[in-house]
């Protein structure tokens, strides 16, 4: 078996199939990282998994998960200025949380140097929007580079290192979901480990690092004359590409993945448009963009998501009064969605028809297959909750969902949690539902670690300013969404063994008089408790603990002595009420045919947190079944 | 081989991306140039994963186009007919484990479960080789993917990649008694017939 680790560490040079992901981590390691950060969200924890593999005794740099992406730009920051290469990483939207700390980081003479990782998600494949992080590298005078494989995500990281090292500046890597978790076999150079210097280089000499009014300006002209250092040396750099298919008439100015469709697109077509693929994208080399525009009498600019691009290209080409036809966006469809290469064969269809047709792809006339919405797994302690919490409700309460595995509480049959914003979001909107309402309890839900993230601030407030919500906490004891990172209450960090930070403490500290706990499989005093609290006059809370099952289970599994027990329905019993399938919901209830329901012997795992939902206890308490773990 | 792309879905939880790797990793072993990209992240909970793996020189992205794959995989039999529906190439060949995990709907009684005979009749429609692997006596329902993959081997779906590629992959990615207890597996369901 190949060990990932070991191949991160590998002195010579060599190939391997990897992600973008990982092959990010082995740079890090080539460029002499000291300190990297992050909170956990897709696309990117997965980075995180291969920094794991390497034995903390045998790892290059510090790594810490912190408690949100603010945090951890501080810490790689503060880091930094002691003079250590630092990294931090974190999901589009991660950058909304760190960006009170993010804009400032261009004023500052960041010695060590400092790379900010970011994995935006067009198409939103797992994030509440999919915004384009781009535009954060326009207000804070943050130099982007983009990769579109994982051959470049390791080069540009390099070299995104290196820019930054040299400038003392922060530069973005900004990746993208297709970018992170793409496989291929990449090319790796040999490393030789050198050795650390530890020496606290802090200096206020190197600042200043105070941006009040005074200061701010000569800093803020320290960062725009970087950005045109960046711009200088952009010209030259080899991260932008040009395809020369010698057509001098049409040309695509793109980047990143949007790229790679385009080449597969344009395959099989005989007049190929030349293509500029920048890699550095902010700021735009305007040179290479000039030269581009001179040679082509069309230029298309394709790019994902919004048109930062398209208003670069189309400004410099107003300026020079060049005649090229230049063309961006041409509908709202344009604005949506990952440019895959279905999608970019139709943006090219609409832009030139006689090049590219459009797409056929008739409809096959077949009923169309059920959605299947991800959801809760067999034996979530949510599960339970929702199904005891929505019996204790009036259905007229509000109830408010936050970020984790607990939103998909939305879903039917539970209908738990009609709104969702971002993290630590629902108690803040929970007290504003709560205003001049006398008639409609409101509940907000929140997982361990959102609480912790960004949780306080709103809970703080409603105690503040003393508004009448009740806050369940979904306690499953780790970041269970994202891929089972620990948390402050976890009694662990990424690193050692810490003591729990316990949340019960924290709201008592606060002065909150009414906090209930139990365990979710508890169903009916769970009910009792939520019932109890809603009726409490002021902000209340219910802690609903569970530990996350699929974790459980995984580690249930390693075991040596494991013996898998699963339920089972004693059809006799059974009448067919259907509350397993159609109210509690666990996916391992099968519903036949002729009515009568099975247990899926796939998924089932023996949990027994159904036997109460069954108002006929057909469900037979778990038992051992012949099955190797 | 021009590019070849093959397109694999199942249920989180099904090990999709234990299943392309191996994949990837043989036909990496068999000297082809192979991309790939994998769902991860929320849709793992229960939703649907994909995988997606293009072999060839003169492939770029890892994304399979619409109705283009050549080899769609799937663990499940809903899943198969949704693949087979919108990425199937017409002449290509569809491999599905037979087994089925409810969808939400089909639980709720809002919509009717797949059958393996509407499966097999799409595929005829389509014209697309319908290959289905269903294996009852499994000593373990995760290793339901070894199945499909010894499948995919014995019927040589991928021109070039033999028995000893896939299990040069397995060495890559299994270690012990799991290693071995896969392998044996893959050997004797190389033989069913």
């Amino acid at each position: 078996m190949k060990k990932m680790g070991d191949m991160l560490l590998r002195q010579e040079p060599f190939s391997e199939i990897v992600m973008g992901n990982t092959a990010i981590v082995r740079a890090m390691v080539e460029a002499g990282t000291r300190v990297v950060t992050s909170y956990p969200g897709s696309p990117t924890p997965e980075i995180a998994a291969a920094v794991a593999s390497i034995p903390k005794d045998a790892r290059p740099f510090y790594f810490e998960f912190s408690t949100n992406e603010k945090v951890a730009t501080e810490v790689a920051y503060g880091a930094a200025l002691n003079g250590h290469l630092s990294t931090v990483f974190f999901k589009s939207v991660g950058l909304n949380v760190a960006a009170d700390t993010f804009v400032q980081l261009s004023l500052m003479n960041i010695i060590g140097g400092m790379v900010v990782v970011l994995g935006d998600d067009p198409g939103a494949n797992s994030s509440q929007n999919e915004q384009d992080n781009r535009h954060y590298a326009y207000l804070s005078y943050t130099p982007v580079l983009e990769p579109a494989n994982p051959q470049e995500v390791y080069r540009f990281y390099l070299e995104a290192a290196d820019l930054s090292r040299k400038l003392c500046m922060p530069i973005i890597l900004r990746l993208t979901t297709h970018v992170c978790h793409a496989k291929e076999k990449v090319a790796f150079q040999g490393w030789t480990p050198q050795p650390a210097d530890d020496t606290p280089r802090f200096d206020v000499a190197n600042g200043p690092y105070i941006p009040i009014t005074r200061l701010v300006f000569p800093m803020k002209a320290r960062a725009l004359e970087n950005l045109e250092k960046v711009a200088a040396w952009a010209e030259k750099s080899r991260l932008n590409q040009v395809f020369d298919h010698g057509n001098r008439k049409r040309g695509v100015i793109t980047m990143g993945p949007p790229c790679l469709s385009l080449l597969d697109v344009m395959r099989d077509v005989e007049e190929k448009p030349d293509i500029l693929k920048l890699g550095v994208v902010y700021p735009v080399p305007r040179e290479s963009v000039v030269r581009f525009l001179r040679e082509h009498q069309e230029v298309k600019v394709l790019e994902e998501l919004d048109n930062e691009l398209e208003k670069e290209v189309k400004a410099i080409a107003y300026d020079l009064g060049l005649t090229t036809r230049v063309t961006g966006k041409m509908d709202a469809d344009d604005w949506m969605g990952e440019y895959t290469p279905d999608k970019v064969r139709q943006v090219m269809a609409k832009t030139w028809p006689d090049l590219v047709p459009a797409p056929v792809a008739p409809p096959v006339a077949v009923e169309a297959v059920p959605d299947r919405p991800p959801q809760m797994c067999p034996g979530c302690g949510h599960r339970s909750a929702f199904h005891a919490i929505r019996q204790a409700l009036a259905g007229t309460d509000i109830t408010v969902a936050d970020i984790g595995c607990h939103t998909l509480g939305f879903l039917p049959p539970y209908h738990m949690g009609q709104l969702l914003m971002c993290m630590g979001a629902s108690t803040g909107m929970g007290s504003g539902l709560s205003l001049f309402n006398k008639t409609r309890k409101v509940v907000t839900f929140m997982g361990d670690s959102t609480f912790f993230h960004a949780g306080l601030p709103g809970i703080i407030n409603a105690i503040f300013n003393r508004h009448n919500i009740t806050m369940i906490v979904m306690e499953n004891g780790t970041t269970a969404m994202t891929g089972h990172q620990d948390h402050a209450a976890s009694g662990r960090n990424f690193n050692e063994v810490t003591d729990k930070i316990p949340i019960r403490r924290i709201l008592e500290g606060l002065g909150i008089s009414h906090i209930s706990e139990v365990d979710t499989y508890q169903q009916e005093q769970l009910g009792k408790l939520v019932q109890e609290a809603v009726a409490v006059e002021g902000f209340s809370v219910v802690i609903a603990r569970h530990p996350c099952m699929l974790k459980f289970t995984r580690e249930q599994r390693r075991r040596p002595d494991f013996t898998l027990r699963q339920v089972e329905i004693d059809q006799e019993t059974c009448e067919r009420l259907h509350v397993c399938v159609s109210e509690f919901g666990c996916p391992t209830f099968t519903l036949g045919k002729d009515g009568s329901v099975k247990v899926n012997t796939d998924l089932c795992i023996g949990d027994g947190s159904c036997l109460q939902a069954c108002p006929t206890a057909a469900i037979g308490k778990p038992k051992i079944v012949n099955k190797a773990g | 081989m021009k590019s070849y792309n093959v397109y694999m879905s199942g249920v989180g939880g099904q090990g999709i991306g234990m299943f392309s790797e191996a994949l990837v990793r043989a036909a990496d072993h068999a000297g082809y140039t192979v991309k790939a990209v994998d769902t991860h992240g929320l849709a793992q909970r229960g939703g649907i994963v994909v995988s997606q793996v293009r072999i060839g020189e003169t492939v770029h992205t890892p994304l399979v186009s619409r109705r283009s794959a050549d080899l769609v995989i799937a663990l499940e039999r809903h899943e198969a007919q949704r693949a087979l529906i919108e990425m199937t190439a017409t002449g290509g060949v569809l491999v599905f484990y037979d087994t089925v995990w409810q969808p939400l709907d089909v639980r709720l009684g809002k919509a009717p479960e797949v059958e393996t005979a509407q499966v097999e009749a799409l595929c005829r429609q389509l014209g697309v080789e319908c290959a289905r692997v269903f294996s009852p006596d499994l000593p373990d329902t995760r290793m339901q993917n070894i199945a499909v993959l010894a499948c995919i081997c014995r019927r040589n779906l991928i021109e070039k990649v033999s028995a000893d590629h896939f299990r040069q992959a397995m060495t890559d990615l299994m270690a012990g008694g799991m290693l071995e207890n896969n392998l044996a597996l893959f050997d004797r369901e190389l033989q069913r017939n």
